[in-house]
């Protein structure tokens, strides 16, 4: 992990220099993914570091959602193989549940 | 908690018995559920007098989830076509229909114009509802308001009387806490306090909302947290029934004067609490899975007495 974000940070600072935007999304940010499968979010905690992007991915034939506690933009209702994905900047605990069923529940820990 | 079977049945000569709910029966939960076979319960209510007139019925319908199109019934519209088509050959017709929540699947594009299309095909004097999670999970619940919510207060909750019957619509799916359990709130729970105060303790009383008012299964999120303040606020009514959805079948408990009764789904059927990873549409095979869905008619009748919670299946 701490390469890849070191690799990710070089590269960044090379695709500064030739400015432009679409080199730098190109660039492998941080990535995490959590899936939604059997009414479960998995892993139901995770860590992750200031600027990641979670992607989570339905994997259940029923709908769902990610809904954060804190107010934030929540997904639509992800219907199979339907991803969503949120960028954490800041350091914190997020707790998020599906909004269609509510006792699913889930938490990112940004250190 | 006591689970019960309940008896004596009472026959609808409008209705089939055949298919009505089978025996059943499951642990898994550490606690085995056992419901008569047959037609679901009577029983008396206080007699306000008056003699045999007075009486009247009306429907419950719920879970239609307009909007799901998977395994195993792709077509909701037809099946809960089907559904009216059984309310309109009750006899006598019924004075009002109950939709006890989830009227749409998610919420998706058109599908409260398509379920509203539909319920102009009941042969019934009025329509009250209640939303499901469904219905109000994106935003709120407003377009719920905005379009079923006319002559509620709050989020959506409401009383009235009906021929010495008084009904409350509780609102339980905008305050869910954690664990992911239904709520009902303070502002609701101050509301009903008051709006019972009147009320002598022989008023009948029938409570519709969503989710059960008592725990199904706490950890599918299938009971209310704050349901007790609720009940106790109606502890000193000689006769409570509670209807509700949620759980797309049908399960009852009686605790002191509470009749619960959850009801089916007209769009598809669920798992029995605690049985498989959640509580997603049960897939059975095509020609199996109008025995799961169905509609519930109750009837009361004053001075008489029984208030009748009859469950039919579409099949």
């Amino acid at each position: 992990m701490a390469s890849r974000i070191v690799r990710a940070a070089a590269a960044l600072l090379l695709s500064a220099s030739t400015a432009t935007p679409q080199r730098t999304g190109a660039v492998a940010p941080a990535m995490a993914e959590v899936r939604i499968e059997e009414f479960r979010f998995t892993p139901a905690t995770l860590e992750i570091d200031p600027g990641t992007t979670v992607r989570w991915v339905n994997r259940d034939e029923e709908l769902h959602t990610v809904a954060f506690v804190d107010g934030q933009a929540a997904s639509p209702a992800l219907d199979t193989d339907e991803a969503f994905s949120r960028r954490f900047d800041s350091p914190g605990t997020y707790t998020y549940r599906c909004a269609i069923h509510p006792h699913m529940a889930g938490t990112i820990v940004v250190r | 908690m006591q689970i019960r079977d309940d008896a004596p049945l009472l026959e609808s000569p409008a209705t089939s018995r055949r298919g009505f709910l089978q025996c059943m029966a499951w642990a898994g939960t550490g606690v085995v559920w056992s419901v008569a076979g047959g037609v679901l319960s009577s029983r008396s209510l206080a007699a306000p007098g008056g003699g045999g007139s007075g009486g009247f019925s009306f429907v419950q319908i719920s879970d239609t989830h307009i909007g799901f199109d998977k395994e195993p019934n792709p077509d909701p519209v037809g099946t809960l076509h089907e559904a009216l088509a059984r309310v309109n050959v009750l006899e006598p017709a019924p004075a009002f229909l109950i939709h006890t929540g989830d009227l749409t699947h998610a919420q998706k594009a058109g599908a409260f114009d398509t379920l509203a299309e539909a319920l102009k095909a009941a042969r019934v004097g009025e329509r009250f509802f209640v939303p499901g999670e469904h219905d109000v999970f994106a935003d709120g619940g407003k377009e719920f308001l905005a379009r079923f919510g006319a002559g509620t207060q709050g989020d959506g909750w409401r009383s009235f009387d009906w021929n010495g019957v008084h009904f409350i619509g509780l609102v339980n799916v905008l305050g869910f806490k954690s664990g992911g359990l239904g709520g009902l709130g303070t502002e609701q729970l101050e509301w009903l306090e008051k709006d019972v105060t009147p009320l002598s303790a022989s008023t009948p009383i029938v409570v519709y909302t969503h989710i059960p008012l008592w725990p199904v299964y706490a950890e599918w999120g299938w009971t209310t947290s704050d349901a007790p303040q609720a009940l106790a606020h109606l502890k000193r009514f000689g006769s409570v029934t509670v209807l509700n959805g949620h759980v797309h079948q049908v399960l009852q408990k009686v605790e002191g004067n509470v009749r619960f009764h959850t009801a089916r789904s007209t769009a598809f059927p669920q798992p029995p609490p605690g049985t498989g990873p959640g509580p997603g549409p049960l897939k059975v095979p095509a020609d199996q899975v109008r025995h799961l869905l169905g509609v519930r008619e109750v009837r009361y009748v004053q001075g008489t007495g029984p208030l009748a919670v009859i469950d039919a299946t579409l099949g």
